[in-house]
């Protein structure tokens, strides 16, 4: 191979990073909902429903040591994903946190974390998370944040924002103290925990939220679990899924974004497209402890075969989403590691990765 | 990829190409002992290393014909003396004592660089060559025309490069001369200090204190994760990008947004990135994001080597460090160069805190004095 073709390499290494952080920027944009569009290559097209671009900032699990004093790690997290989300061109019509803005719930943890989003430069909205819940059923994120489940139409896509973190009253009645209930909910792989879910109050609002809509209006529903079944011991789950599915249904163009999972997921369900998004805290799953110095890691009972991460930003990030076409594509931004996208594909009908949708590993299927 | 390894052979020739500068002495670095604790030096096939090709080499490298004035030459940023670096500058003087933004690289090892410049930018030592001619601040040539009128008339130019290349005057093009500066540069090889002597050979060569500095360099420090040792060699970098806190911390959140939008929106080509980044001190310090346009890596600059690290003071990509016991207060405190800095939000993760003691601080000091090369000792005060 010559010496230029290795230089053609190294360009084209060095302009990955630059096309995910700017393809999707830069694309060609398709008006929204109207396919004829998609083939002229004349810029924006003037529509009533324009594409559009939100970032998500999830998990940042801001956890108080004492006093005014925050674990660092969570907080740089936090703060990056801010300051990078800032940077944006274009800038995003809005942000989301999907969800676990503090770690147990306290006052000041959620103020910090609001601290920290104040300098976001755009309109900001949340999602609850356990993390969020459990001390005080939500009160005090309600009174910063506002309603714990609604709706909201921005540029003729319907937005819906579940609380989807809620579970048996039993289980939330059995604990001696509201700290305690907090503990036990925050452990990941505890099994003194309980199901996530809607409830029934939530389940008949939605219904009601979604029977005025029209069938192919755009829909897209955040709730911090994922509202598909994937693994109930760790709580990747949502116990209503089934129905929430059969409710979302109807609608030609369907996405549901989650956080909770620290990873990236993907997955479609009939017309339903699911994203997972990144946490800017840690990653699941994390390895035991950091060799090299303390570590406010949450204690793990499930090891895993990861190395020590040296970089404390490897395997967390946040991400910006293009809605167009009434579907999603989300862009991982992924410090210290190569940035991904996750695309809907039109011609398979599912959520591909742009770059490693053809060397996934299939999965295991017998044991 | 068809790439050979620098062959024995070719050092052992090379040993008899003495020069006569008394202070730098070629030799010196092709010697079969020199590459302890070094890889095997990957060469690009189409660039082969020839004797004469290194002469040719160093020779345009100190010609200070190739600039606009007339003054300033390769070397003149990268004196053999000051470990092929322009210390105790803090950023390197061009023509007319025009100053650009970085401090200058040595080119001690470049030949095992994945990447050329703090942020990079070019893929190789021969790409590199060809952009501090054409920077306003450095060289300051409009174009390369000058340099090849020079090159195609000199008659002792005309004569090596017939010899080198096989090409008559006409034929000679810059990519000729790119080649040679840069097969000159490779040879640049530094090495067998007397960490390597200790660390790869078991030798006595390093005392209680150093040996105490290398336990907080790969364990305390956490040095180790970037300047990387590995278990037969050590460069001493992972050729990688990280946001430390070094010139961005000083940079405010508005200008970093008004810069970044500008990359982001206009398409600079390679020599557009050249001129902005070394003619503007803010744009300057987008670092790799200005190459790549990654947002995650606002900031971030290339991992320099440790090796010869005490001829080529002040640090950091911008010479803002003066002395090795700044940097490392600049590290244990997390990313900062005084207590009162405020730390990027664009930090790498791998900066934090690091609870060093006064101690152990001297002790990575004195560890960091034990990298000079066995050619370069006779430099070190």
């Amino acid at each position: 191979m010559s010496r230029d073709i290795s230089r053609r390499k190294f360009l084209e290494r060095s302009a990955i990073g630059a096309a995910m952080a700017v393809l999707p920027l830069t694309l060609v944009k398709v008006a929204f909902g109207e396919k004829e569009a998609a083939g002229k290559k004349t810029g924006v097209e003037k529509s009533a429903k324009p594409d559009f671009t939100f970032a998500y900032i999830s998990d940042a699990h801001i956890q108080q040591i004492e006093g005014n004093k925050f674990v660092r790690n969570w907080d740089q997290g936090l703060k990056r994903a801010v300051a990078e989300a800032n940077l944006l061109v274009p800038k995003p019509d809005f942000v989301m946190f999907g969800g676990d803005l503090g770690q147990l719930g306290k006052k000041a943890e959620l103020d910090h974390g609001a601290e920290i989003m104040s300098a976001c430069k755009y309109k900001t909205r949340y999602v609850m998370g356990e993390h969020d819940y459990y001390l005080d059923m939500g009160a005090y994120w309600e009174k910063l944040f506002g309603r714990q489940y609604y709706s909201f139409d921005h540029k003729g896509v319907h937005f819906v924002v579940l609380n989807s973190v809620l579970t048996y009253d039993k289980w939330i009645n059995k604990w001696p103290s509201a700290e305690e209930r907090m503990n036990q909910m925050a452990g990941l792989d505890n099994p003194n925990g309980s199901p996530f879910m809607v409830g029934e109050a939530q389940m008949k609002w939605l219904r009601q939220d979604l029977a005025k809509l029209d069938k192919n209006t755009p829909v897209i529903v955040f709730s911090h679990s994922p509202l598909q079944k994937i693994y109930k011991g760790w709580n990747f789950w949502t116990e209503e899924a089934e129905q929430i599915q059969a409710l979302l249904k109807p609608f030609n163009k369907v996405n549901v974004i989650y956080g909770h999972v620290h990873q990236i997921q993907y997955n479609q369900i009939g017309t339903i497209s699911f994203n997972a998004v990144m946490a800017t805290a840690w990653p699941w799953p994390y390895p035991q402890s950091y060799a090299q110095a303390k570590s406010s890691l949450p204690v793990l009972t499930v090891p895993m075969n990861r190395a020590d991460p040296f970089f404390e930003r490897d395997a967390t990030g946040w991400q910006f989403i293009d809605v167009y076409s009434g579907k999603v594509a989300a862009n991982y931004i992924l410090p210290d590691n190569q940035n991904r996208t996750v695309r809907y594909n039109e011609k398979t009908g599912q959520p591909e990765d742009m770059k490693y949708q053809d060397k996934r590993t299939i999965a295991q299927d017998h044991y | 990829m068809k790439r050979y390894l620098f062959p024995l052979s070719i050092v052992l020739i090379l040993v008899a190409a003495n020069q006569p500068d008394a202070k730098f002495v070629l030799s010196d670095f092709l010697t079969d002992t020199s590459r302890l604790g070094l890889p095997a030096l990957v060469v690009p096939a189409d660039n082969p290393i020839t004797k004469e090709k290194v002469l040719l080499g160093e020779k345009l490298f100190r010609d200070e014909r190739f600039s606009s004035t007339g003054k300033v030459a390769c070397v003149t940023c990268h004196l053999p003396e000051k470990g092929f670096t322009d210390s105790p500058l803090k950023v390197s003087e061009g023509i007319d004592k025009l100053t650009g933004t970085r401090n200058a690289p040595t080119a001690i090892n470049a030949a095992y660089n994945t990447s050329q410049f703090w942020d990079g930018r070019s893929p190789d030592l021969e790409d590199q060559a060809l952009h501090p001619f054409v920077n306003p601040v450095e060289m300051g040539l409009a174009n390369h025309d000058p340099i090849l009128k020079i090159v195609r008339t000199d008659p002792e130019y005309v004569k090596q490069f017939r010899k080198v290349f096989g090409v008559e005057p006409s034929g000679i093009t810059i990519r000729h001369v790119v080649k040679a500066i840069a097969t000159f540069e490779r040879v640049i090889i530094s090495a067998n200090s007397r960490f390597d002597r200790w660390h790869f050979k078991g030798e006595n060569t390093l005392s209680d204190k150093e040996i105490l500095g290398f336990d907080i360099f790969l364990n305390k420090g956490r040095c180790v994760s970037c300047h990387v040792v590995e278990h037969t060699t050590a460069l001493f970098t992972d050729g990688k990008f990280h946001n430390v806190g070094t010139g961005i911390n000083r940079v405010a959140n508005d200008d970093i947004a008004r810069l970044s939008s500008e990359f982001l929106k206009a398409k600079y080509s390679s020599t557009d990135v050249d001129l902005k980044v070394l003619g503007d001190p803010k744009a300057s310090e987008l670092g790799r994001f200005a190459v790549t346009r990654n947002i995650s890596e606002v900031g971030a600059f290339k991992t320099p080597t440790l090796r010869d690290i005490t001829l080529t003071a002040p640090y950091m990509h911008d010479g803002s460090l003066k002395t090795l016991e700044e940097v490392v207060d600049h590290y244990n405190r997390g990313g900062a160069s005084s207590d009162k800095e405020k730390i990027t939000h664009h930090l790498s993760g791998g900066i934090r805190p690091l609870d060093l003691t006064d101690d152990e601080k001297a002790a990575l000091v004195a560890f960091m004095k034990t990298l000079t090369g066995r050619q370069f000792e006779k430099f070190q005060k």
